[in-house]
């Protein structure tokens, strides 16, 4: 395959497409630049409106569906099969490096006996790359060699492309005999009224140093009058203080808000792999000698019990 | 049921990497090694498994050089049974389908009801091997576990997803990786060390298993990344932070 042609997978809940695909459509644009197509996957159950979505994002072609009801809960078995069966088409296949493309990217790589980049921070050029190893204390330069290449995008690295007034055609595929191996049990998602993690502006961290769930609270005001994001080191998360999905590392989001804000986190190597590209950093630390401070910008040595309620305070 | 665990040598988690000069990659040498954290889970479980009666035996493999005999020593002092190495030489390099495609290899040998992979190396932070691995074998999978149960013949796993937890029921034989919440390992005692020398660990040599690297992705330099500039500038109270922060528009 000569010609560029590349397919971003579109992360969607039936609901919204989420930010993370925005981000991946410009890394794509930055492969092609300007040469061959790009092409959108919507792939689910019942997702005619995440298409009609999809159709307005700036820079695709076309926009395929793929709608069965086999791909109700998009598990990876069947997407897999569904995204398989357009791949030959393609020189590129583009997922976000969020928990779905994750758990889907490298299976369809190994379906079509392929290699896949994860995680690319830099787009060089259609066939080289950059990303981060050992918890982005090394940049890697990697070029892809094969005829087709999977890839995941991590979304903090690359702004989010907009919707235009083109809209256009969406081509609808029929695919039969999907995969239903793994069966969907249940679901509890964490009901969050805030700015999401990943794609928040402004995020504000807490860490073993809060000492509990409950104060947490102490953050809460401070993240509603700033329009801000909670995330957690792993501490609080193995602690108990807050769910999973709030984890900021190596092993959990990784972000890059335009200000980071760590109150009662040491700064743990995969921490800091989760939040080191975030434009301006505050660490709130009891410790003076906290390896926080040794990347932030701005600090405050003391209390957090007593600095937080200030900071509150200051802001009104 | 039987339970096969890849387990994987990396750089100890704590050790601050340095980049070597020439940019060819990090310095390994005199660096201390450790069984990938996620793997020790992996390995955590299946032992756990066993224990409860569900599983009948635990056998761990790793790809990679000599050295490697030592993290599945480490492996057996947890409790796994027997190992098998994939022994490849020092400086041969491997994609992760290609050590998804010779752990298939130790699957067909081996015949396992699950097998449990950790959910990513700390070394090359790919997250990648254990979908490959379920893809080739054509069974399910379930990544970044945070509890597995066994109902029957299925197998039950809540998985750690980004806006929560979803729970997947699984036929055997699965492929199962594994989030940092699903247990915590437990340090190996000195009997058990002691033991684990004495059980069986299994060479195959990568030059006798008609086996050539898929060499689709080349590493062109390693590098450092860019430092932060510049120096912390520390408050005494937070209205003079936050008088900074608005100066600065940063809020």
């Amino acid at each position: 395959m000569n010609q560029l042609s590349v397919l971003v997978v579109v992360e969607h809940d039936n609901q919204t497409i989420k930010s993370s695909t925005y981000h991946s459509v410009t890394a794509a644009k930055q492969m092609l630049a300007g040469q061959g197509y790009l092409h959108l996957l919507v792939a689910g159950h019942q997702c005619e409106k995440i298409a009609e979505l999809a159709a307005k994002i700036g820079g695709a072609e076309k926009v395929i569906l793929i709608d069965s009801s086999e791909l109700s809960h998009q598990l990876a078995e069947s997407m897999t099969d569904a995204i398989v069966s357009i791949a030959k088409d393609y020189s590129h296949l583009i997922f976000p490096a969020t928990t779905f493309g994750k758990n889907i990217a490298p299976r369809v790589a190994a379906t079509l006996g392929i290699a896949q980049i994860s995680d690319i921070t830099e787009v060089i050029d259609a066939q080289t790359f950059i990303r981060p190893i050992y918890a982005g204390n090394a940049l890697a330069t990697v070029q892809n060699n094969g005829h087709q290449v999977v890839l995941t995008i991590r979304s903090s690295a690359f702004l989010a492309a907009v919707d235009t007034p083109d809209i256009v055609a969406i081509e609808k595929h029929s695919v039969s005999g999907l995969n239903q191996l793994a069966q969907l049990k249940s679901q509890s998602l964490t009901q969050v009224s805030r700015a999401e993690l990943s794609s928040a502006k402004i995020v504000i961290s807490g860490g073993r140093g809060l000492s509990s769930g409950e104060n947490f609270a102490l953050l809460e005001s401070i993240a509603d009058k700033l329009g801000a994001a909670i995330g957690a080191s792993r501490a609080a998360v193995d602690a108990g203080y807050v769910p999973n999905d709030y984890q900021v590392g190596q092993t959990g989001k990784i972000i890059a808000p335009d200000l980071y804000i760590a109150v009662g986190i040491s700064g743990a190597i995969q921490h800091i792999a989760g939040m080191k590209e975030s434009k301006v950093i505050v660490a709130i630390n009891s410790d003076p000698d906290a390896p926080i401070f040794q990347i932030a910008d701005y600090g405050i040595v003391g209390d957090l019990f007593e600095i937080l309620p200030e900071f509150d305070k200051a802001l009104a | 049921m039987k339970i096969l665990v890849a387990v994987k040598r990396v750089i100890d988690h704590n050790v601050k990497v340095r980049v070597k000069a020439d940019g060819s990659g990090v310095e390994l040498a005199n660096v201390k090694m450790a069984i990938n954290p996620f793997d020790e889970i992996a390995v955590e479980e299946a032992v756990r498994l066993k224990e409860s009666g569900k599983a009948s035996e635990v056998v761990v493999v790793s790809i990679g050089d000599i050295s490697s005999q030592e993290t599945l020593r480490s492996a057996m002092a947890i409790g796994a049974d027997r190992a098998v190495l994939v022994q490849i030489p020092i400086d041969m390099i491997l994609e992760p389908l290609d050590i998804a495609r010779l752990l298939q290899k130790i699957v067909f040998a081996e015949q396992p009801d699950l097998i449990l992979l950790g959910k990513q190396a700390i070394d090359n932070d790919c997250n990648q091997t254990g979908q490959m691995l379920s893809a080739l074998l054509k069974c399910s999978q379930a990544t970044f576990a945070s509890l597995i149960e066994i109902e029957g013949s299925a197998l039950l796993v809540t998985r750690e997803i980004d806006g929560g937890l979803e729970t997947l029921s699984l036929p055997l034989p699965a492929v199962v990786t594994t989030d940092l919440r699903l247990n915590e390992p437990r340090y190996a005692t000195l009997p058990n060390i002691m033991k684990a020398k004495k059980k069986p660990l299994e060479i195959h040599d990568i030059s006798q298993m008609s086996f050539s690297p898929l060499g689709q992705v080349k590493i062109l330099t390693v590098s450092e990344p860019k430092k932060r500039t510049g120096q912390c500038t520390l408050f005494n109270d937070a209205n003079a932070l936050v008088s900074e922060l608005q100066a600065k528009e940063a809020i």
